[in-house]
């Protein structure tokens, strides 16, 4: 209960793998790690889910749902009744 | 502000006139055919490494919160040194902060810097966007007419620029090879040596200076509420009460982005919680041990009432730093959200009827 962070919604299947390396080039928190012959999913706890392995994957070998991770933007796209979360950038990001 | 923006422009930016093909109206993407597409002044602005004191100025004004939106770099091509048509290109967003990292940090390198239209926001937070993305990169190498100002193919874009940038697709739609450089670009004079990143320059950091930096803005954000609440506490309730709200205020948007990562819990609710128990601890002590000529259970019931709604508001506030960060992902904030807000609002909630009817009992005189 009070980990929030253990789990989400990166997917990799290693089968479709062509070790292009650019998983591990894009990741911003080591996620992904190169080995001799495909990417190695290493740690995934740390995924923040921004979607760039996902953009800039070939094969379509890793899949998360991507989005911001700014509680302020759900809540206030909540309060408005959007459904899509954007910042609105006059916060701090 | 506008002034200063404009003055900076033009010490700064000194402009150069080319004339060079221009290839956008017609939409095609291959070498431009000079009789057919007809000659465009397209201006490349020449810019340098140096960061000048109205430079620090905007960037502190940015850090601020003041103009959020005003601290912008016109998009476009600029050159920095003398480049020469086998020049890097390097990739950034109109913004001040991201382009002045970027100038200051390529200081002595001959290049040219391609600065997107990110409507004035920094790469990262533009790529989750897709502003600064795959279309708007292919546009501006047309727009600029790209293709004839350098004799190779190939765009250094900062690796946070990832989350917007699909390299395949601006290779086929460009003609140009995206090479991803390091996360920061003070990285960048050591990654040009090899034109590899380490491990360490692909990782982001969150480092104390990037949360200090932070707080001006988060203060800024709910300053205007904040003032609301101590002025009425101020007035209907006592001093002490409008105290503590400041007090829980500060635990939540400056003790907490300051010691975030040795707060000893992993939810950013959960540390803003404990961030304002510690404040609330205090005022309840002081409540319970100043009002001695008071009832016994009045004194407890306020102390009781500081600990209840104090650390709400400084998770919180907590909470709301989770967008600025460089880790929180969806899933998690949205679990946080729905695990702790409903607790959040009932404890506050129970809290401040709790401060009524003491401030009731007080109001009326009895007991």
């Amino acid at each position: 209960m009070f980990n929030s962070y253990v789990s989400n919604t990166l997917e990799y299947d290693p089968e479709l793998c062509i070790n292009c390396g650019m998983c591990s080039t894009v990741c911003p928190h080591r996620v992904f790690s190169p080995d001799g012959k495909k990417a190695q999913l290493v740690n995934p706890k740390a995924c923040m889910e921004c979607g760039a392995c996902q953009l800039n994957c070939p094969t379509k070998a890793i899949k998360v749902d991507n989005g911001v991770g700014c509680a302020s933007a759900m809540m206030l796209a909540a309060v408005k009744g959007k459904k899509e979360v954007t910042c609105g950038c006059d916060s701090s990001c | 502000m506008k002034d200063i923006l404009e003055k900076q422009a033009e010490t700064t930016t000194k402009e150069i006139k080319k004339t060079i093909s221009c290839c956008s109206s017609s939409g095609r993407r291959s070498e431009p055919i000079f009789t057919l597409s007809g000659k465009t002044d397209y201006v490349i602005k020449s810019t340098s490494g140096e960061i000048t004191p109205v430079n620090r100025l905007d960037h502190l004004m940015a850090r601020l919160g003041v103009k959020r939106e005003q601290h912008r770099v016109e998009p476009g091509l600029y050159t920095m040194g003398n480049p020469k048509k086998d020049s890097p290109v390097f990739v950034s967003a109109n913004y001040t902060l991201s382009f002045d990292a970027l100038r200051s940090a390529l200081k002595s390198i001959d290049c040219y810097i391609l600065v997107l239209d990110t409507k004035g926001v920094n790469v990262w937070c533009a790529a989750g966007k897709g502003a600064f993305g795959t279309n708007e990169i292919v546009h501006r190498i047309e727009s600029v007419g790209l293709k004839d100002v350098v004799n190779h193919r190939i765009l250094i874009v900062p690796q946070l620029g990832a989350t917007g940038v699909d390299a395949r697709q601006v290779r086929d739609r460009s003609g140009f090879k995206v090479e991803f450089g390091p996360v920061r670009a003070a990285d960048l004079p050591e990654y040009l040596k090899t034109h590899r990143a380490t491990p360490e320059m692909r990782s982001v950091r969150f480092t104390l200076y990037d949360r200090i930096v932070l707080i001006p803005v988060e203060m800024k954000n709910f300053l205007i509420p904040l003032l609301i609440a101590s002025v009425i506490l101020a007035l209907v309730g006592s001093y002490t009460a409008a105290a503590a709200v400041i007090s829980a205020a500060f635990s939540g948007l400056v003790l907490f982005p300051i010691l975030l990562p040795w707060i000893p819990t992993t939810d950013f609710s959960t540390k803003g919680f404990l961030m304002g128990g510690l404040a609330a601890v205090i005022f309840a002590l002081d409540s319970f041990y100043s009002m001695t000529n008071e009832n016994l259970w009045l004194r407890f019931g306020w102390a009781l009432a500081y600990m209840l709604v104090m650390p709400q508001i400084s998770a919180f506030l907590a909470l709301n730093f989770t967008g600025s960060t460089t880790f929180a992902s969806v899933t998690g904030v949205k679990r946080e959200i729905f695990t702790y807000m409903p607790i959040m609002a009932w404890v506050s909630g129970i809290g401040i009827i709790l401060i009524i009817v003491l401030s009731s009992v007080k109001i009326i005189g009895g007991i």
